[in-house]
């Protein structure tokens, strides 16, 4: 089920998401006839199954990294997922998700949203926005609320959302800021992994065709070295954001997405720095597709959530386990 | 270009019991006086242990009843070896017989040989290390000249090999020998043999390492003559015999949990309430350690399925020694300030520190260097 999943989502990014897509999105065009695509599809509603969702939902991230898919497939997907467990209609169409900076403060007091949120992806061109406050889930619409329009380094809309008045819909949350910050952590680690497939792919392709000194550069060790370094990377990360989707929503969820979020973030960095190296100038060019994916890693490694953020985190939990307890935890999660 | 495939691989639930087993049995017999973790790198020989372990039925494992083995899987291979690495348990004296020489007698030797050796390896009873390296071949492997020639009933064999680990408490070498000429192609004309450590013509000498240990050693074979049926696998398939296992060899969880016992003793100097620095560096080796785990067993359980992924088999190993060399380079910037790392300092954090940083350059030599791995990791991709 998830490999055809994973298929689909692949198949129907490559086909749909070139560059011209790309560069149109950066200027400001939502490409909403992918998003037709999409949502005909049933992707942004992969979370469904209750027996393989959180696998099938894995997979439909992985592909919209891998094809840098300017949509909030994430926010979208995960709002849905709240929305389904709070037992609130999902609104058609994409929607923005907040908060996804755990420094946001926000009130609900007698049916009112008061607040700001930052850094909410798509929160302009969502069809509602999904937030947390004082232990509710709300469903907003945008037309009601002030958006002042921001970009992430990927060119990716990344709006302050200010809301001030009555909602659409609100019910208990059934999860906090926290766990919410855990799922967007799990999504962009799966992200993060999809594009660094397609980056490792791309230098070594690239490696493979350039001639210098009369021989393609990937015969030379220091290129050799650098490359398989990466791919040491992206493996690494694959298998962390593989352990951390088969706990998701079990107990030791912390510890996998913790992990996944550490490991992936901090092969993001390594994975565009040996890429843009191995690449030489015409990587550096906006012309070429490489910045489409290196640019996207260094904004998802700073969302929900830093490798330094997590690594405290964890190493406070680790501490309160303690040395001894240590090996046991990890054997038995 | 090849893509580097980490199956999921769940240990089955029989294994939770065996853990236990082994936990239990480590306990008790450190209570008993028969080991104690001492503040050295990694491991070491001890061979009443290693006997001790044989009784208890995990060495050899996986091989067949009839040679003196349990039948039991390779995940629970796994988990018994990674409680044993973790606890500091003394494992050298066997860990080459269990983990490579007995494997490749099972798979290449004669009904003879397996008979004669597999029973008293899982006893734990005689020991094996491996010649390979000789002073003018290291990662170039087969420019080796130790030389074999056939002779009436058996080889007789000269040569020089470097960096033997453990020769001197071993019974056995799996030595690499050039019997035939290097034709149709260099890796043709090598073959490996069961030495006889005690044989006439066999003299060993310490290499004392930069730690101070004696753990390497030269061993010259001055017309040594072995016989024909200490000639394991065919003549001239040396190569082949030599590189087919090395899945095996580079995945385990030995080639990323050298250095835990220092992860471990950092966690312990950061006590219940680190400040941001301790925790960032423990968090983060923990998810690291969490991510090569996951690689290691996920390597486990695509042999058990009978897979050679060799190329996943680097990566971990390349991944896991970086990881094991950093904890101390890591340990000894973010520890608060302890008595200076000496080898043997009754403080255990300085002890095990001191034998990480003076051991550390062997990490990403022992096995395949860095290098060696990374050109082979960079030929899977399609490059070359």
């Amino acid at each position: 089920m998830t490999d055809l999943v994973f298929e689909t989502a692949d198949r129907l990014f490559r086909d749909a998401v070139d560059k011209d897509l790309l560069d149109a999105a950066e200027a400001g065009t939502f490409p909403r006839e992918l998003w037709r695509a999409v949502a005909e599809t049933g992707l942004v509603e992969a979370f469904a199954d209750p027996e393989t969702g959180i696998a099938d939902a894995g997979a439909v991230l992985r592909a919209a990294g891998r094809h840098a898919v300017p949509l909030p497939i994430a926010e979208t997907l995960l709002a849905r997922r709240l929305l389904q467990r709070a037992g609130l209609d999902a609104p058609e169409g994409p929607l923005a998700l907040a908060p996804a900076d755990p420094r946001d403060r926000a009130a609900f007091v007698e049916g009112r949203a008061m607040g700001t949120y930052y850094g909410v992806a798509w929160g302009g061109d969502a069809a509602a926005l999904v937030l947390l406050a004082d232990g509710e889930v709300l469903v907003a619409d945008p037309v009601r609320t002030r958006i002042e329009p921001g970009r992430s380094l990927a060119g990716e809309p990344r709006d302050t959302i200010t809301i001030d008045g009555p909602v659409l819909a609100h019910a208990p949350a059934p999860t906090d800021v926290a766990g919410l910050r855990l799922e967007g952590a799990w999504a962009r680690s799966l992200m993060m992994l999809g594009a660094m497939e397609t980056v490792l792919d791309v230098a070594v392709t690239y490696a493979n065709d350039r001639v210098q000194f009369g021989r393609p550069i990937g015969k030379q060790q220091s290129i050799q070295h650098q490359l398989a370094l990466m791919a040491e990377e992206v493996a690494a990360s694959s298998v962390a954001a593989r352990l951390a989707t088969e706990r998701l929503d079990g107990p030791e969820a912390f510890l996998a997405v913790a992990a996944a979020k550490i490991r992936c973030g901090e092969a993001a960095g390594k994975a565009a720095e040996y890429a843009h190296q191995v690449m030489g100038a015409i990587g550096f060019t906006h012309e070429h597709t490489l910045h489409h994916f290196t640019r996207r890693l260094w904004t998802w490694r700073d969302e929900y959530g830093r490798e330094s953020d997590w690594s405290i985190e964890l190493g406070r939990y680790v501490a309160s386990v303690g040395a001894d307890g240590l090996w046991p935890w990890l054997t038995r999660a | 270009m090849t893509a580097l495939r980490f199956d999921p691989t769940n240990l089955p639930p029989e294994t939770a019991a065996l853990r236990q087993e082994v936990r239990r049995f480590l306990a008790e017999e450190r209570a008993r006086g028969s080991w104690s973790p001492r503040g050295d790198f990694g491991t070491h020989p001890d061979p009443a242990f290693s006997r001790l372990i044989g009784a208890r039925g995990w060495i050899g494992m996986t091989w067949p009843r009839a040679y003196g083995g349990h039948e039991r899987s390779g995940l629970e291979r796994y988990v018994v070896t990674e409680e044993l690495l973790v606890s500091g348990a003394p494992v050298t004296a066997h860990w080459i017989a269990d983990r490579q020489s007995g494997p490749l007698i099972l798979r290449v030797g004669t009904e003879a040989q397996k008979q004669r050796f597999l029973p008293r390896i899982a006893r734990g009873e005689i020991f094996f290390c491996i010649g390979m390296s000789e002073p003018d071949s290291g990662s170039d492997l087969v420019s080796i000249r130790t030389r074999g020639t056939k002779v009436d009933g058996g080889w007789r064999i000269t040569g020089r090999k470097v960096w033997t680990s453990n020769a001197h408490i071993s019974d056995y070498a799996i030595t690499l020998v050039r019997t035939g000429p290097p034709e149709p192609d260099r890796h043709s004309g090598l073959s490996q043999f069961i030495l006889d450590l005690k044989a006439p013509g066999v003299s060993i000498r310490p290499i004392r390492n930069l730690a101070g240990h004696h753990d390497f050693n030269e061993m010259v074979l001055d017309d040594v003559f072995l016989a024909d049926d200490l000639l394991i696998g065919q003549p001239g398939d040396g190569w082949k015999q030599v590189t087919s296992e090395l899945a095996f060899e580079r995945s385990g969880p030995e080639r990323f949990l050298s250095t835990y016992r220092l992860l471990a003793a950092l966690v312990e100097q950061g006590g219940y309430d680190p400040d941001d620095r301790m925790a960032e560096q423990t968090g983060r080796f923990v998810a690291h350690l969490w991510a090569l785990r996951g690689m290691s067993l996920s390597i486990a359980g695509m042999l058990q399925a009978g897979e050679a992924p060799n190329l996943e088999a680097a990566c971990v190993k390349d991944l896991g020694n970086s990881f094991e060399r950093a904890i101390p380079e890591v340990a000894r910037l973010v520890a608060p300030t302890v008595p200076l790392p000496v080898p043997g300092a009754n403080d255990d954090f300085a002890a095990i520190q001191a034998e990480a940083v003076l051991n550390a350059p062997s990490i990403t030599l022992r096995g395949g260097t860095r290098e060696i791995l990374r050109g082979i990791i960079a030929r899977g991709l399609g490059l070359r």
